[in-house]
């Protein structure tokens, strides 16, 4: 017994890293999947756009890049793909220089896959990346084409009927945020929404979400952190949109059996760390 | 050396043994590539994702190599990306629009904006960093990026994170629902209300903490901890998520072991 418990309390941590890998590796060969239950939060954000009408006005901007996407690029595509069935115009843009690509591939697995009726100008419209983070909103904040002459294709911003009806993050009726850290939903939040006074709805990476829930929810209307939001939101655009009720076009719903297994292994790791350091404090007692 | 051989097995383990199962997949036909440049771009992300990975047993020159590989990359890419969507629109496409006419719409006789010259300077004096004798020039448009950077975030802060702030921590102690009382909506804005006082009582150093303030300063070091530990939470929610997009990657699109779903 005493060897054991010595063995567990000098556990290589390399031992830990093969169960978390066991962890992932298992459920993703067999396909474990959990129910998902929609939080309060995640309903709130579902239904502020489920209640917005038909041609709103939406400003998605995606602050990530590859290094997020397996937590981001869920909640991006079910986005996408709300706005597009409630037949937004969007419009998208990225603080992130490969955040122009993370909107390419959610453009082409959602509008060009799914909406072809949608017209790229008219309906939707990616003006790409430019540096400069806040600055970059400080300056949208009224007018667009002053930082954004043109959009990804070259073409100017004044020839798209979308930039006609609206030139401003003061002509957005709801912003959406997707970020993986600086820039991003903070700094639209202090240098858009607040000065704008726009809505804003953000999703965030997990990491950076605590710093976020302050804002909520004077300052933002609601938050996705991480994937389990992501999967939540997945849920609801699938219950009230069967077409993509189906579990495989939903990475967040597919990912949450892995990410669940891997906690309890995590919290398993956890306990044991606690019992070995009190009984370590209980032997020192004893012999001190 | 018993070691040196011990991580070379063991790194060829972690290497060989999927490269192994990639292959017989390929060939019973499970791994279908639509393009030689599909499947070398796919196998050569599961090299430098192993690569990485391998880190987590021991430090390795393929670790290094996929490190270096990938800071050179990014800045390259950022580099790449600051001169496509913004020098050649914002800058070049104002200043000297017929240089840039055949690539970006709407340019043809339009004339050049000499005000951009003021940036384009900027930008020059930034890259005098690069000499060791006029390295200094680039102070100047340093310090204007951080004065306008102070300027502009001191005044949002001062709104979104401490004005607004303040205003969202005043809330109601008894909420109603519906014109009923709630009792969750009271427990959770009592919470708040006495997390707040007590977090901030805590970092009171003016007044020993005793009696009323000890009570108060304890009750806020359990609010704090309670927010460290959701933290902590969060953040191994997320890295596990990028595990499970990595794992994802290796096993449905490498080695095709989809699951039958």
């Amino acid at each position: 017994m005493g060897k054991i418990y010595d063995k567990i309390r000098n556990l290589d941590r390399r031992v830990v890293f093969l169960f978390i890998a066991l962890a992932v590796i298992i459920p993703l060969l067999y396909a474990v999947r959990f129910p998902e239950f929609p939080t309060p939060m995640a309903k709130g954000v579902f239904d502020h756009i489920e209640r917005m009408p038909e041609g709103s006005r939406v400003l998605i901007s995606f602050d990530y890049d590859p290094a997020s996407e397996p937590e981001l690029e869920p909640m991006a595509i079910a986005w996408m793909r709300h706005c597009s069935i409630k037949k937004f115009k969007i419009y998208i843009m990225a603080l992130w220089p490969l955040g122009q690509n993370m909107a390419q591939g959610a453009i082409k697995r959602v509008i060009l896959k799914d909406f072809p009726n949608y017209k790229y100008g008219i309906d939707y419209v990616n003006i790409g990346y430019k540096s400069g983070g806040q600055g970059v909103i400080n300056v949208i904040l009224t007018d667009f084409e002053k930082l954004y002459p043109v959009d990804v294709t070259n073409r100017p911003l004044k020839s798209f009927p979308l930039f006609k009806e609206a030139n401003s993050l003061k002509s957005m009726d709801l912003i959406i945020n997707i970020s993986a850290g600086t820039p991003g939903l903070k700094e639209w939040i202090q240098f858009g929404s607040d000065p704008a006074g726009t809505p804003i709805i953000g999703g965030s990476t997990a990491v950076q979400a605590p710093q976020l829930y302050p804002y909520h929810p004077k300052q933002i209307l609601g938050l996705l952190g991480g994937l389990k939001a992501a999967a939540e939101y997945e849920k609801l655009l699938g219950d009230k949109y069967p077409q993509y009720s189906d579990v495989k076009l939903n990475k967040g719903r597919m990912r949450m059996g892995a990410q669940a297994i891997a906690h309890i292994v995590i919290m398993a790791f956890i306990i044991i760390g606690n019992l070995t350091f009190f009984i370590d404090r209980a032997r020192g007692a004893k012999k001190g | 050396m018993k070691g040196k051989l011990k991580k070379i097995i063991i790194l060829a383990i972690i290497f060989g043994l999927p490269a192994v199962i990639g292959i017989v997949q390929m060939a019973r036909g499970k791994v279908l590539y639509t393009s030689f440049g599909q499947a070398l771009g796919t196998w050569f992300g599961a090299f430098l994702t192993l690569a990485i990975v391998s880190f987590l047993y021991d430090d390795n020159p393929l670790y290094r190599f996929s490190e270096a590989l990938f800071i050179g990359v990014s800045a390259a890419y950022w580099m790449v990306m600051g001169f496509w969507t913004v020098l050649i629109p914002n800058l070049f496409g104002r200043l000297t629009p017929w240089l840039v006419s055949s690539i970006i719409e709407g340019l043809e006789g339009k004339k050049p904006n000499y005000f951009y010259l003021i940036p384009l300077i900027f930008g020059i004096l930034l890259l005098m960093r690069l000499s060791s004798k006029f390295g200094w020039i680039s102070r100047w448009a340093l310090a204007f990026i951080v004065g306008t950077t102070a300027g502009l975030n001191f005044v949002q802060y001062a709104i979104s994170d401490f004005t607004e702030q303040v205003k969202g921590s005043i809330i109601p102690l008894i909420t109603l629902n519906g014109g009923k009382f709630s009792i969750l909506g009271t427990f959770s804005n009592t919470v708040l209300f006495l997390g707040i006082i007590c977090g901030l009582i805590y970092f009171f150093f003016s007044v020993e903490h005793k009696g009323f303030f000890g009570v108060a300063s304890r009750i806020g070091i359990w609010i704090l901890m309670i927010s460290f530990g959701a933290s902590f939470g969060f953040t191994v929610m997320g890295r596990i998520a990028l595990l499970v997009g990595r794992v994802e990657f290796l096993l449905y699109d490498w080695l095709g072991l989809t699951p039958g779903m």
